[in-house]
């Protein structure tokens, strides 16, 4: 009764908040109604027993993920509306298709895996984070170490790519400095 | 109605994957579209940890994992790339990304 209850009112949340996320023509909504979709999905993961999953989402998706955008927004022009694309018949054709056959696959597996069996089954008497330990570090130890070693790629390539030019402040720069150096980056580009 | 089953979770997870595929069809800026790719990818982490739950398997959630970590170092890494070309061109929309096209 009251999974029901829950499931609906977060379902209905989820939906109209990355519904809003995918039609607000300002960036700021759409950043905001993202990150609270973000919180209300991991609603649907304390609901299902995942409590590790549904903390994980919170302090990555909207701790981390969301943090990163809202400060990777200040190197943008977000106050401007955001303009929307003049449909390309061929790919809203192309993705409409891709959906309903996707549609059809979701509803049409579990019915043919009727007699699916658990390959790592729940550790009986054992808390959510304890079993995702026992899993994580027998079978799946080597995926959890290029993970690892992705995340640091990651960090080195962000750090690379966004830390360029950091030690120049645009603000405390005088304006003939600011031409100068808008004119060299125009000519690297142009070379 | 009031039993809530795995197809009910696979229906929500339908319904996401398809708002965030029509974000990625309408969205010009790309920012936007990163934002869209996260709804799919969350769209997705819903469906592993309903498909976890109901068949008593961990397998699902480990893969929700993986999908949260790429997530996170694609942020990273594509927040990066879009800082750089912002930096030179001086907007982030689609059409003006085309120099690549013969």
């Amino acid at each position: 009764m009251f999974e029901a209850i829950a499931f609906y009112l977060f379902a209905f949340l989820t939906i109209s908040m990355f519904f809003i996320a995918v039609t607000t023509s300002q960036a700021l909504h759409a950043l905001t109604a993202l990150a609270a979709g973000m919180i209300f999905i991991s609603a649907f993961f304390f609901i299902l027993g995942a409590d590790f999953l549904g903390a994980i989402q919170i302090v990555v998706y909207s701790g981390a993920v969301m943090a990163l955008y809202a400060f990777g927004m200040m190197f943008f022009d977000t106050t401007r509306d955001i303009k929307e694309k003049k449909g390309n018949s061929a790919i809203v054709f192309g993705l409409s298709t891709l959906a309903a056959i996707l549609i059809v696959v979701i509803f049409a597996a579990p019915m043919v895996s009727g007699t699916i069996e658990a390959l790592y089954p729940v550790v009986e008497g054992a808390g959510n984070t304890q079993q995702v330990g026992l899993v994580l570090f027998t079978k799946y130890l080597v995926p959890f170490e290029v993970a690892a070693v992705m995340l640091l790629v990651a960090m080195v390539a962000g750090i690379v790519l966004a830390g360029k030019k950091m030690d120049l402040s645009l603000t405390l720069m005088s304006d003939d400095e600011v031409m100068k150096l808008k004119n060299e980056q125009n000519k690297k580009v142009l070379l | 109605m009031m039993e809530i089953g795995l197809n009910h979770y696979l229906v929500l997870s339908t319904i996401l994957f398809s708002i965030g595929l029509v974000g990625v069809m309408r969205r010009k800026n790309l920012l936007m579209l990163f934002f869209a790719t996260e709804i799919l990818l969350n769209a997705v982490n819903i469906a592993f940890a309903a498909i976890s739950h109901f068949y008593g398997d961990l397998t699902g959630q480990m893969f929700a994992f993986f999908v949260i970590a790429i997530a996170a170092s694609e942020v990273a890494v594509g927040l990066g790339l879009l800082i750089v070309w912002h930096k030179r061109h001086g907007n982030i929309d689609l059409e003006h990304m085309s120099t690549m096209r013969g």
